[in-house]
């Protein structure tokens, strides 16, 4: 659809999927955007694949990114890129942890962020909006290695 | 922007949100669930009951959160009659629950369509098109006609919010329960919600009861008269939807009209941007002359729609004539492909979907050792809903049939009766704690009332939570939804009560030999047996255990 900019995230349960996607829609909501984001709860929650879609614009309908107009695939865990690959539209860029230095995470848990910092790079929104962002949706006491995180991914 | 600040309630919802500089308005972005509880909470709602089921968990919890009051019962029948209950008060109540579990609380909504509820009683019915997380994919929107109940379907969070609220006027309006369908697409998406767009209703009444014999005694002297006020009602409500602002049209081109409601709609207006579309809010009773004058201005009319023919079914039997999705569309969610694949009468096969990696027992989970001495066993399982389903998967693959709430045990003792004794004397019906609370109580009756030749054994799987939905309590933890301490039932009483004599509670994960001696012990024997096998959930003892020191601390 002309004008939405879709985002799946990817990653097994516990990998903080979930968090990642709403922090994508914080961002994209203070920006002014009508935003909607969906996943499928329940049986995810036991280790088993999970993605979420995001998906931002003027105007946002479905709340699934269609198959092969994902702009963005953003996979928390490597094998899941193939299991997601269909969303991805021919243009559509993927975001995985090889491109991020791992061993510098402060916490490995932040990894879903450090991808985020990662995808900002193609985003329009300001670093300041979604360190902001980040301040919003995670607890306290994770903000500061989250930040880092994203600052890492962000390079 | 110019002034933007988060203002999530405290301990509160999952919301994400903002106030808009331009328009000065509060600008939220929830889930579906979210959206219903703060319309019942802005409503004045007295009291939400229901029982926890993906997709529609996060409403009562959300209500709570807020301040509401919200209480799991032991299921969904006993919810919908304390909400009853409430309305006939003359105050106002939400029950919500799961679309199989209102197949546990159909009998007291097929009568209470019948009484005449001073107070509103709104239904909620959370659908899972596509089986995301559950057994089947029955279609609730057939409960609404085979109750006479009406009902409205939100297609995401401003008009779930909305739609709450237009239930519950409607159903003071005409004295009659409301339902809201919705879907786990509605339910779990996070959409921008405008509270102030909403029209408000009127506050809620004072409860107080008046005495009105004819109208709530449902002997069939005063059912029969309550059955035709009940049609009354329905035609009134029918020709009240036909003008009525929860159906929308949208204006497109000429050629091509489609009817639809609910989620469909958004993938609707995607794939076809270009199209005329009459969007139903309010899908029973439905608005036939508003569908005929729609499908009389435009070249050709198509009905689309998730799951059932229902509408398309309908309009046609009201004489309008209308294209159709395929059979193949019937099954699963829709989305925008399949949607432009209906537009366009494309019946090829489709990609098929890529298979994730499925869910699993957790490590450490007592029920894995559960499975696994049941498989070494040999064990033939009659299995029940929760997490351990999971013991169908591999390496354990020691399920061998899962149906409803609480069906282990009947169906084991079927299996029971039917089977030569050398395998029914293998027979084992597995159960978890909540489950067994929700229906496996009245199994265990029929149990030890009419037993098999072979006996049989019972294991209660007691984990101490409702694990699969997201560790919600119910009467067997001792914890009320908000986690305070209340009464705690026990599952070796209530067994007892039902005349089990052969009782055995045991960690298994404590000895994990003895616990598979003792299971054969127990099969080897032509008694009735109940085990319960218990050990608190790793995800939730954490919780468990913070619960329970406060609460100790506050008695």
């Amino acid at each position: 659809m002309r004008g939405v900019t879709n985002i799946v995230i990817a990653g097994l349960g516990g990998q903080g999927v979930l968090t990642a996607a709403d922090v994508v829609a914080d961002v994209a909501l203070h920006a002014g955007f009508d935003v909607k984001k969906s996943e499928l709860h329940g049986m995810s929650q036991r280790g088993g694949s999970l993605a979420s879609d995001v998906r931002f614009g003027h105007e946002v309908f479905s709340p699934m990114v269609p198959a092969g107009e994902a702009d963005f695939l953003v996979a928390i865990e490597p094998d899941q890129v193939s299991v997601n690959a269909a969303a991805l539209s021919p243009n559509g860029v993927i975001v995985e942890p090889s491109q991020i230095n791992a061993e510098k995470l402060r916490n490995k848990k932040s990894l879903n962020v450090a991808l985020l910092g990662a995808l900002s790079r193609y985003l329009e929104f300001s670093e300041e909006a979604w360190i902001a962002a980040i301040r919003r949706r995670l607890p306290e006491k994770l903000v500061e290695a989250n930040l880092e995180a994203f600052a890492l991914g962000k390079g | 922007m110019k002034d933007s600040h988060i203002a999530v309630p405290e301990g509160g919802l999952d919301a994400i949100s903002m106030r808009s500089g331009e328009q000065q308005s509060f600008v939220e972005l929830v889930s579906g669930n979210e959206a219903v509880a703060r319309a019942a909470f802005d409503a004045g709602v007295s009291l939400g009951a229901g029982y926890p089921g993906t997709p529609s968990t996060e409403i009562l919890e959300a209500f709570d959160s807020l301040g509401g009051r919200a209480q799991w019962a032991p299921n969904e029948k006993v919810a919908l009659e304390v909400a009853l209950g409430v309305s006939l008060a003359g105050a106002r109540s939400i029950v919500t629950m799961k679309h199989v579990g209102l197949n546990v609380a159909a009998d007291p909504l097929f009568t209470a369509a019948y009484l005449d509820l001073p107070g509103a009683l709104v239904v909620v019915s959370a659908d899972d098109p596509g089986m995301a997380s559950s057994q089947n994919e029955q279609d609730n929107r057939r409960y609404a006609v085979a109750a006479g109940v009406a009902m409205l379907e939100p297609s995401d969070s401003q008009e779930a919010y909305e739609f709450t609220l237009r239930a519950i006027e409607i159903a003071e309006r005409w004295s009659k329960p409301v339902m809201l369908r919705m879907t786990t697409r509605v339910c779990h998406t996070k959409t921008v919600l405008r509270r102030g767009r909403a029209r408000s209703i009127p506050p809620p009444r004072r409860a107080d009861f008046r005495r009105d014999l004819p109208s709530r005694v449902m002997i069939p002297a005063y059912a029969r008269p309550a059955h035709k006020k009940l049609r009354a009602a329905l035609a009134h409500i029918a020709e009240w939807n036909e003008t009525a602002d929860v159906n929308r049209i949208v204006d497109g081109s000429p050629a091509m009209g489609i009817v639809t409601s609910g989620i469909s709609y958004q993938h609707v207006r995607e794939a076809a941007p270009e199209a005329s579309v009459l969007k139903l809010g309010m899908t029973y009773p439905l608005p036939f002359e508003l569908i005929r004058r729609f499908a009389s201005t435009v070249e050709r009319t198509m009905v689309i729609e998730e799951g059932d023919p229902y509408l398309a079914e309908a309009v046609r039997a009201a004489g309008i004539p209308v294209g159709a999705k395929t059979e193949m569309f019937r099954l699963g969610e829709l989305n925008v492909s399949r949607v432009r694949r209906i537009l366009a009468n494309d019946v090829s096969p489709e990609p098929p979907l890529l298979p994730g990696k499925p869910p699993a027992l957790c490590p450490g989970c007592g029920h894995r050792t559960v499975f696994s001495s049941l498989r070494n066993l040999g064990c033939i399982v009659s299995g029940d809903i929760g997490c351990y389903g999971l013991g169908v998967l591999p390496p354990f693959e020691a399920v061998d049939s899962i149906v409803c709430m609480g069906a282990s045990i009947g169906v084991g003792l079927g299996l029971r009766h039917a089977l030569p004794p050398e395998q029914a004397k293998r027979v084992v019906s597995v159960i978890g704690d909540s489950t067994f609370f929700h229906s496996g109580i009245t199994g265990l009756l029929e149990m030890a009332y009419n037993p098999p030749p072979t006996g049989h054994v019972v294991l209660v799987l007691d984990n101490g939570t409702t694990a699969m939905t997201g560790f919600q309590e119910h009467p067997g933890t001792g914890r009320t939804l908000d986690h305070s301490a209340t009464s705690k039932a026990s599952i070796e009483g209530l067994a007892r009560a039902a005349g089990v004599r052969n009782l055995h509670v045991i960690d298994p994960t404590l000895d994990p030999a003895a616990f598979e001696r003792l299971v054969k012990e127990c099969l080897d024997r032509p008694e009735l047996t109940v085990i319960v096998a218990r050990r608190d959930c790793l995800l939730a003892a954490r919780h468990i255990r913070e619960y329970e020191r406060i609460n100790a601390r506050c008695n």
